[in-house]
């Protein structure tokens, strides 16, 4: 690899100088032969440079390409020592074979998006991605790229004149870009115990929509129906087993609800649809109370890796793509998908914690996390500073507040101004003239951005009204298909409709006594969970709000870090989101889960990988590189083999979630 | 793109000599040139001899200064390369892509046409995808990467390897053990068969210009090489065709859907037909008015209904006049010694794995195909004008016809129904100077041990038989499309015996018998009713003007070591103007399909209310006429007729996204006819 970079890096400085004159060239070349004993000019060095590097380049290409495969395995083998069966195999010696189909429910930007129609700039690009893949054309024509990305600002379906449609098949996740994996691997074991297309379905959707809109534009949730009903009877009758990754995860709590809920809103499938057709979801990684991140991605597009969409993705949104203006582009863009918002924190105060109080916040240590990451050998030199930061609890709850002072402070030294009532204070004019780009902000105007900071701190409960004040259209058009709250009475008929369905606190679980539940996820990765924020004293155009990078905790174990507090979690979603359903608010009979579905914690404790062989490792407990988890695919084979929670072992937990969990006063 | 390579190819020749190792084709032929510099260098290096002082000296700089010229070289060309691909990759997109105001989508839009009719497109054999799941050690890291279609890569890489695993089990017909190799589903199985070679891509472009996409639009993907009942034991390729009609007719707003079969497609979706309302075990259990509920019209395109003579020469001696039968595979990659020098052994034994070959064997006996000395097409003029005939002289290089008198008459009518004749007397002859055609002397006579134990591992079914045996089967004998099958069961005993049990090649007396209700006849349309649909369209729209392949003389291999030993005798030409063309007999058609196999069952056997077509489904017969591309971008072209081409035809294009918007087939004119096809099928005398 470095080799290409290293003849790409010659070809491109070299030849535009070539191309300057070309003509000489030709005479160099006389030259060269008719006065050999004359030096050679800078040209024939160059030409002969670049020869060289391409004749090694092709020579090495070649050998490389005629070596046996199984050399690179004899290699790494020799430096790590022997490997060790992947999951796949090491079951089929096992004598695992096929049983129950399998579903995939890819999450927000793993699935690929492809053109379909689109305007005069994007011509040419019929049918190819612009979602994953290379991501070629964001380079081409960025402007372009983020046109046809975006959906319209009010309806939150297509503008006019593009339809950009998810890619459908195994193709659509199973790389995420060229060489990163997302469901890859998982399918490769599933392959080796004979699993193959007619036994597994990946249900790829716009993950740009709201849940609604993807039945009501693409009819997804109709074709996943059918899809699943095609499996179940195709394959003797046997239920399927449901395996949903983070935003699929909510995915496909609405498609639960809607599937068995009547006609025009729903499938019309019945009430006893999931028990006949469903016998385990195994939910990897899920954002089920939602994430902070989508909070910083929303409010500001930044976040320690800055946005959600960036969460997933490598850097690759970084560059300098978009010019000056990336982060504005970004926002604009991903303001107009729906989907970001089901991933806003649920369940406000009583889940995320208050001004003085959050579940975590009395006994998680960051230290010791840390700790778990490299080695546990000074684990005893470290446990007297550990104990010292834990007298100082964090204030996990305040997802957001302005300045580290009022971050840390208690509740009553904090002086809040209402920020509602700078509502339609002036708007200057200028403001929004000079900017090239629409962003919501600019309409907003000094004042009430002002008055925004002033408030100093936000619970998870007032940032959605924080929301509405600075996003007002984007939350016009997401209150509509999300709720982020906690239901009083599951039984009022309002919780019918579609927007509450895949909030698991406004929604009952469908009743299907045998069915199962999973939360499978990494644990031991610092995972953003509050942000210290500062007003940006940019120019206008800019995002006046930005997180301050400056505030850093005292010590080296402290949970501060450039402006954010780290929680445990899977370096995108806190274990508190993953794991409290399953651990309390669906654990045994209550009214969330009215039929008694049993539901089991499956952490993943994250260990990076040794080497560079190992490319992102086997027993990652991040969010996506989880995907490679060889202890988490063999647990989702043996599921799928036919196995039940209890045969794998129940519960198995690292995190204190049941502490945490307990702390947690929801009535049940 | 690739058209793009092609016309740089000539004047950049040298960088691609170097490129070859990295995956573009090699240029044998042009080598020379790029020797020369390199000459020449090495003549100045002798000259600089002189100037040397030390003899040692002399030979060290000798050395590097050759290696510095070669070295420049490479750069040189690099950097060139570099530069015409960046400037390539500059130009305006219309520049190298052809204008899309050419698009009958683009007009049929501002026409006002929109997607109504959901559509479902069914691929033919060789067109779609192959993907492999499990393998045996030396497919290693193929895991899910196309064998068939895409880059065929793997030919090359591993010859052996890959034939071994596009092979399917000798016995059932279904996966060796150990093996796994699955189509691709989805849009992507078939509309990029290799890159360059677009099969569906122009269509499904001009149905999305319409505003057709992933809902309404869908690729019926399935395994092209097992029989047909078998992609439902194996796959339940049936079952998802059924579910995804089912679901694209209620989410589209209960709307009928439209269905394009293509080539084998087109049986693939009669035996669905007959499938989908049969009671379960056998069937899918539809009940018997799923087709009246489902499916508003099938487009039949280059149907192969009565099956193509192609497949027997096929089986019989893996060759054809131009190959157009595996076409879909890179040019030339099979007939190269890639394979070794068994190539066409190993693809014999490969080939004669694949059920559904046999589907395509010509249905119907001598009724249709015509016997010793009658056939329908016998009063076929061969004038096939130079233009016409184009694209199989760029193929072939023996057409000397370059000035055929138009309406040149033959004084003989030509015997197209010997569809294999040994030698060409035999097909010349009347029938009563020829010997009769006995099936009892192709029962098996004992195999001569001793013979042809020694060939390699290819193995052909031919080793197992006697050369004597072989010679009394070839002996001036002629075949018609009935004899014709005892040859087969001869040569290919195992093939026809698994397919027998999957395809059945003749005509119903009764129709009413229930044997009929047995998945094998489902795929026959002399051998199946309709389903009861009155409000169905049936459509068959095929090429014509292009010369089809039609019977064969065959002659014995000269050398007994050859392992296959039949070949066509290409030595035989008729005289200018001939039907006759290296061994070959032509008629019209669309260079794989002979227009009596596409379009009789549209022109005749269904046509009003036969028995074959109890509730009188209409018909439309709709040809399109084969016109050489226009220019070298476009492969293809928007007019051609040809066999896999015709799926890009404007037209036919055209006639499709008016049909799946909703008109029927009064709107779009009735019958459109250029050939024969009315007389030919008035000639066959088939009880309707």
């Amino acid at each position: 690899m470095s080799f290409l970079r290293r003849r790409k890096g010659t070809g491109s400085s070299k030849s535009p100088n070539f191309v300057g004159s070309k003509i000489e060239d030709g005479d160099g070349k006389k030259k060269l032969f008719e006065s050999p004993g004359k030096k050679w000019s800078c040209w024939d060095s160059c030409c002969w440079f670049i020869g060289f590097i391409c004749s090694m380049w092709w020579l090495l290409l070649l050998l490389y390409n005629t070596m046996p495969a199984s050399i690179p395995q004899y290699v790494t083998e020799a430096i790590t020592g022997p490997l060790t069966d992947s999951p796949g195999v090491k079951l089929r010696k096992e004598g695992l074979t096929v049983n129950h189909p399998v579903v995939f429910v890819p999450g927000i930007v793993t699935g690929g998006l492809e053109l379909w129609e689109g305007h005069q700039c994007a011509d040419g690009l019929f049918r190819k991605r612009l979602w994953g893949g290379t991501f070629g054309e964001l380079y081409k024509r960025p402007l372009c790229w983020a046109q046809h990305m975006s959906l319209d600002n009010e309806s939150g379906l297509d503008p006019p004149g593009i339809r950009v449609r998810p890619v459908s098949g195994l193709v659509a996740a199973d790389y995420f870009a060229a060489g990163y994996f997302v469901w890859a691997v998982l399918i490769a074991n599933l392959a080796q115990i004979g699993y193959e297309e007619k036994t597994m379905y990946m249900a790829a959707y716009d993950w740009r929509l709201s849940f609604q809109n993807t039945e009501v534009r693409d009819q997804t949730l109709s074709r996943m129906k059918s899809n699943i009903e095609l499996l179940v009877a195709t394959n003797g009758g046997k239920k399927v087993v449901v395996i949903p990754h983070s935003m699929g995860v909510l995915y496909f709590l609405h498609f639960m609800k809607w599937v068995e809920a009547p006609a025009p809103m729903g499938g019309g499938g019945g009430s006893d649809w999931c028990a006949k057709h469903i016998k385990a979801v195994m939910n990897i990684g899920g954002p089920f109370l939602g994430v902070p991140k989508s909070v910083s991605g929303l409010f500001s597009v930044e976040a320690r890796d800055i946005a959600v969409a960036r969460a997933f993705a490598p850097g690759f949104l970084d560059k300098d793509v978009f010019g000056l203006q990336t982060f504005q582009h970004l926002m604009r863009m991903t303001r107009t998908w729906d989907s970001t918002m089901s991933m806003i924190p649920k369940g406000g105060d009583t889940i995320w914690g208050g001004l003085d109080w959050s579940p975590e916040g009395q006994s998680f240590n960051c230290g010791a996390k840390r700790l778990r990451n490299n080695s546990i050998n000074n684990i005893v030199q470290n446990a007297n500073l550990n104990l010292a930061d834990n007298v100082k609890s964090v204030n996990y709850g305040r997802i957001i507040s302005f300045g580290k002072d009022v971050a840390e402070a208690h509740s009553s030294k904090i002086k809040r101004v209402d920020f509602q009532g700078a509502v339609n204070s002036v708007k200057l004019p200028n403001l929004t003239t000079s900017c090239d780009i629409w962003i919501e902000y600019h309409e907003i105007g000094n004042h009430r951005i002002k008055a925004v900071a002033d408030y100093k701190v936000y619970t998870a409960g007032s940032i959605l009204d924080l929301l509405h004040f600075v996003a007002p259209k984007l939350m016009a058009r997401g209150g509509a298909h999300f709720s982020h709250g906690i239901a009083d009475n599951l039984d009022d008929p309002k919780y019918q409709h579609y927007k509450y369905w895949s909030n698991p606190l406004e929604t009952k679980l469908p009743n299907a006594p045998d069915m199962e539940i999973y939360s499978m996820y990494g644990v031991g990765i610092p995972t953003e969970r509050a942000y210290v924020y500062k007003l940006n004293s940019g120019t206008d155009c800019s995002i006046p709000f930005q997180i301050d990078t400056s505030a850093e905790g005292g010590s080296e174990d402290s949970c501060l870090k450039g402006g954010v507090f780290s929680a445990d979690g899977d370096e995108t979603v806190p274990v508190l989101s993953a794991g409290f359903m399953c651990a309390k608010g669906w654990r045994g009979k209550t009214r969330f889960n009215p039929s008694g579905i049993r539901t089991y914690i499956r952490e993943y404790s994250h260990a990076p990988p040794a080497n560079l062989l190992e490319g992102r490792g086997t027993q990652s407990g991040a969010h996506v590189d989880i995907m490679g988890n060889f202890a988490l695919i063999e647990d989702v084979i043996r599921v799928a083999a036919g196995a039940t929670g209890k045969e794998l072992g129940g519960d198995h937990v690292y995190s204190d979630i049941f502490k945490w969990a307990a702390r947690i006063n929801l009535q049940l | 793109m690739v058209s793009f390579l092609r016309l740089r190819k000539p004047n950049y020749v040298e960088p691609a000599i170097k490129y070859s190792s990295v995956g573009f084709e090699s240029f044998d032929d042009q080598s020379p040139t790029s020797t020369a510099p390199r000459l020449e260098n090495l003549g100045l290096e002798t000259s600089n001899k002189k100037k040397n002082q030390t003899k040692r000296r002399q030979a060290k700089e000798h050395n590097g200064r050759c290696l510095d010229s070669c070295c420049w070289i490479t750069g040189y060309l690099c950097t060139t390369w570099w530069l015409l691909l960046f400037l390539y990759h500059c130009l305006p997109f219309t520049v190298v892509h052809e204008v899309p105001e050419l698009m009958p989508g683009a007009r049929l839009k501002r026409e006002g046409l929109t997607a109504l009719h959901p559509v479902v497109l069914v691929p033919g054999i060789v067109t779609g995808g192959l993907e492999l799941w499990e393998g045996k050690p030396c497919a290693d890291g193929l895991f899910r990467k196309r064998l068939w279609g895409g880059g065929f890569t793997q030919i090359i890489k591993r010859p052996l390897c890959w034939v071994e695993h596009l092979s399917l089990h000798n016995e059932t017909g279904l996966d060796p053990p150990g093996i796994r190799v699955r189509p691709v589903p989805g849009l992507f199985g078939a509309d990029y068969s290799a890159p360059g070679y677009f099969v569906w891509d122009e269509l499904i472009k001009n149905l999305a210009k319409i505003g057709y996409e992933g809902k309404n639009l869908h690729m019926a993907a399935y395994d092209w090489r097992l029989s047909f009942q078998n992609t439902e034991i194996r796959d339940h390729s049936l079952s998802r065709l059924k579910s995804k009609i089912e679901l694209m007719y209620r989410a589209n707003g209960y709307k009928k859907v439209v269905v394009v079969p293509h080539s084998m497609g087109v049986t693939y979706f009669l035996h669905f037909l007959k499938w989908v309302e049969m009671p379960p075990p056998m069937g899918g259990g539809g009940g018997p008015d799923w087709c009246a509920k489902h499916v508003k019209a099938i487009m039949n395109v280059s149907p192969a209904f009565l099956g193509v003579p192609k497949a027997v020469s096929n089986i019989l001696s893996v060759e054809g006049k131009d190959d157009a039968y595996i076409r879909a595979m890179p040019p030339g990659v099979l007939d190269s010694g890639i394979l070794g020098l068994q190539a066409l052994e190993h693809i014999m034994r490969v080939s004669r794995t694949w059920d559904s070959l046999v589907s395509l064997v010509p249905k119907g006996g001598e009724t249709i195909w015509g016997n010793m000395d009658w056939s329908p097409e016998e009063e076929h003029v061969c004038d096939f004008s130079k233009k016409r005939y184009s694209r199989l002289s760029r193929s072939d290089n023996n057409v000397n016809n370059s000035d055929v008198k138009i309406g040149f008459r033959m004084k003989d009518p030509i015997n197209y129904g010997r569809i294999i004749s040994f030698g060409k007397a035999a097909s010349i002859l009347h029938s009563s100077q020829l010997p009769t055609v006995d099936s009892k002397e192709f029962l098996p006579t004992n195999v001569s041990q001793d013979f042809n134990f020694s060939c390699g591992e290819a193995w052909t079914e031919y080793d197992e038989m006697s050369r004597e045996s072989i010679r009394k089967t070839a002996a001036d004998k002629a075949y018609t499309a009935k004899t014709l099958f005892d040859l087969l069961h001869f040569v290919a005993p195992k093939m026809m015996k698994r397919a027998e049990a999957h395809f059945s090649h003749g005509i119903a007396d009764n129709l009413d018998d229930p044997k009929y209700n047995h998945y094998k006849y489902w795929s026959n349309p002399l051998e199946t009713k309709l389903p009861d649909a009155p409000d169905m369209e049936i459509y068959c729209s095929y090429g014509v003007g292009i010369p089809t392949e039609r019977s064969y003389v065959y002659k014995l291999s000269p050398s007994s070591s050859k392992h296959i030993p039949y070949q066509i005798d290409s030595s035989i030409d008729g005289e200018d103007g001939s039907c006759l063309k290296g061994g070959v007999y032509f008629a019209d058609g669309d260079e794989s399909v002979p227009v009596l196999s596409a379009g009789f069952m549209c022109a005749k056997g269904w046509r009003g209310s036969t028995r074959f077509n109890p509730s009188g489904i209409a018909t439309y017969t709709r040809e399109y006429r084969n016109k050489p591309p226009a220019s070298l971008l476009e492969r293809g072209g928007i007019k051609n007729g040809a066999h896999v081409d015709n799926v890009r035809n404007v037209a036919l294009i055209e006639d499709i996204l008016r049909i799946a918007a909703g008109a029927t087939g009064e709107d779009i004119g009735g019958d459109k006819i250029y050939s024969d096809i009315l007389r030919m099928s008035e000639r066959v005398s088939l009880q309707l």
